[in-house]
């Protein structure tokens, strides 16, 4: 009974065999899976992007995405970006504003948010975060607390006289010393947050604020029922 | 040798308590002090990580005539890999918000000893049936533990349980419970109460044996 | 792409964000390996060299499953490369220092199942880092891990020579160690801003 056996040696063919046969069984359940549920993600991130636009530009009615074409100069756009860029029209397919998605490093890790750009104004006049994973509780406070949510009802990004960079950089200040509108009242234990989100605004402003401001009257808004 | 018969339920109960994946084997601790922030997260991973731990073991439990012995640790990686990937999209069709709170962890189902040690220590050498109850069974434990772990976090962290207020406002809430610190503490406090628990065990089984302890 | 510089990619990953205290990635091997000193420090070696091998394999493969459209199979070709990488350092440990490789025993293949290399592969896609970005990464989270490894390992070393009551002996006390550890790591948020 305690006699070593010998292993018969497993054929090479039987290993190639097993691999391959595993390979190809996971690439089918892996495939299955994919397409079934392609269309449900698909549709369940949409829903949320819609609502997320509405929150920030409650006037829009229908938006057109749009990026940067190949000369620099605005194109609409059907291909989906990590960061997409919304001009938004109302009922009488008036430009009302512009959206955008921005995102930056923040304490624990990245966070994105979306935020309208109002024409008119000059002014960010909407803000929601879409992802954050910061510290509930401390950093995750930059959603919920009044005086900071208050920042984005009109947060000034007027640009300087070439209109090719934002006149004052966004900038975030402790809480209480917001003297000029185009600085953020942060959010005293919650800093580093405060001042990421700071950060990632101006970043993102002073790219796309000159181009929306010189291009967006360029894209054809499309008929009633755009997108 | 005699061999005792192990009856489906015992395969099954087994995971919950005896060998408790978290608490006993000390098996999958990444994901259960990663994810019991709060105690939806930690159920949602215990429910994902259940599906993974059925799924790997009733295919590798089904497979395991196929795959010969030098290709099996490749081959158990592969397929669990492939039902991490098939959890990770069933959670994005459900839920967005879901998904996005539980991030890169689901993922990181797939080094989860716990399931490849699973399929190496049982599915492969059982049939589908028995596979299917220790798989059952591991899950459940898994997801009690990470619940415990989750429960005891939420409630003084944020003085909640899934979301619904429990504590008065007047409770100032013990934030480092929801930080990576508080997890280190509540898998201790908890490991602490298991190892108690089994040492009365077996305390209570030796003076039943009439062994003078 | 994402804009952080390359030095605070480093000092996050390896002190602000670090990959055991703060993410909690990485964890068996942690509580494994981290009661002999010797032992941690030739685990931390060897899980950073990892890291970094991963990080780039992982950074080329994601250029190829974009270029394919396939982001199904993300997972399934990261962890094969893990793997085949750990097979590697196995083999090349083996035959350069077999003292180590007898050493370091079971928790070799066991850095497969390492979590915070996979973890690590994920984070840097999720972040679109660009090459560089990637491999100060993978240097940080590598340089984090063994500097948690080793002071966890010298911290467990004294506590084993007193006196700690039964039933807090071992992953408990570890466990306690850890929490506390994490704690102090909290202070370098805002490092390398």
């Amino acid at each position: 009974m305690n006699a070593p056996l010998i292993q018969p040696q497993t054929s090479a063919w039987s290993i190639y065999r097993a691999i391959v046969g595993i390979g190809v069984f996971c690439a089918l359940v892996i495939v299955i899976v994919f397409q079934s549920t392609a269309e449900r993600i698909k549709r369940n991130q949409e829903r949320f992007l819609a609502a997320a636009i509405s929150e920030v530009l409650p006037a829009t009615k229908s938006t057109i995405a749009v990026d940067l074409g190949e000369d620099g100069q605005l194109v609409a756009t059907t291909e989906s970006l990590t960061l997409p860029v919304f001009l938004s029209y109302d009922e009488q397919n008036r430009l009302v504003g512009a959206v955008l998605a921005a995102e930056g490093m923040g304490y624990q890790d990245n966070i994105r948010v979306l935020y309208s750009y109002s024409f008119e104004q000059h002014a960010i006049v909407g803000f929601k975060i879409l992802d954050s994973k910061e510290t509930p509780g401390l950093g995750d406070r930059v959603e919920i607390e009044p005086h900071f949510i208050a920042n984005f009802e009109a947060l000034d990004v007027r640009l300087n006289d070439n209109g090719d960079q934002l006149n004052n950089r966004i900038v975030t200040v402790k809480q209480g010393e917001k003297n000029n509108p185009w600085q953020i009242d942060g959010i005293t234990g919650a800093t580093i947050t405060s001042e990421a989100i700071g950060n990632l605004l101006n970043d993102s402003a002073g790219i796309w604020i000159p181009i929306l401001e010189r291009d967006a009257a360029t894209i054809e808004s499309m008929p009633a029922g755009g997108q | 040798m005699a061999t005792k018969k192990v009856t489906p339920t015992d395969e099954f109960v087994k995971g919950l308590w005896r060998d408790n994946p978290v608490f006993v084997q000390v098996l999958g601790m990444c994901p259960a002090l990663a994810v019991s922030n709060t105690a939806m997260n930690a159920l949602a991973m215990g429910l994902a990580t259940t599906f993974v731990l059925l799924m790997s073991g009733l295919s590798v439990s089904l497979l395991r005539n196929f795959i010969p012995r030098e290709a099996r640790i490749v081959s158990f990686i592969c397929i669990i890999a492939t039902f991490v990937t098939s959890v990770d999209y069933l959670i994005m069709a459900i839920s967005l918000e879901l998904h996005r709170a539980l991030g890169a962890f689901i993922a990181l189902i797939v080094v989860n000893c716990l399931i490849l040690g699973r399929a190496e220590a049982f599915a492969s050498k059982n049939n589908p049936g028995r596979a299917l109850l220790d798989g059952l069974g591991m899950g459940v434990g898994f997801t009690l533990a990470l619940l415990f772990i989750g429960v005891v976090r939420e409630i003084l962290g944020s003085g909640s349980i899934f979301g619904f207020a429990v504590l008065p406002d007047t409770f100032q809430t013990w934030t480092v419970m929801v930080l990576p610190s508080g997890g280190f503490f509540a898998m201790a406090l908890w490991l602490l109460i298991v190892n108690r628990l089994k040492q009365r065990e077996v305390e209570a089984a030796r003076q039943a044996q009439g062994v003078v302890s | 792409m994402n804009d952080a510089s390359h030095w605070s990619i480093f000092l996050n990953a390896a002190l602000v964000n670090n990959f055991v205290l703060a993410y909690f990635l990485g964890i068996c091997p942690f509580f494994g390996v981290s009661s002999k000193l010797e032992t941690a420090v030739r685990m931390g070696g060897a899980v950073s060299f990892v890291m970094l091998v991963a990080s780039v394999c992982a950074f080329a493969i994601n250029l190829l499953l974009d270029l394919v459209n396939a982001p199904y199979l993300r997972i399934i070709s990261y962890i094969m490369v893990i793997s085949s990488t750990v097979q590697l350092v196995e083999m090349l440990m083996k035959k350069l220092s077999p003292a180590t490789f007898r050493a370091m025993g079971i928790y070799l293949p066991l850095i497969t199942t390492n979590c915070a290399i996979l973890g690590l592969a994920l984070f840097q896609t999720n972040r679109g880092y660009g090459f560089t970005q990637a491999v100060m990464y993978s240097l940080g989270a590598g340089a984090g891990f063994a500097l948690a490894l080793v002071l966890m390992a010298g911290v467990r070393e004294t506590l084993e020579l007193n006196a700690v009551p039964d039933l807090v002996k071992g992953t408990a006390a570890a466990l306690v160690v850890a929490g506390i550890l994490s704690m102090g790591f909290m202070g370098f948020a805002g490092l390398g801003r």
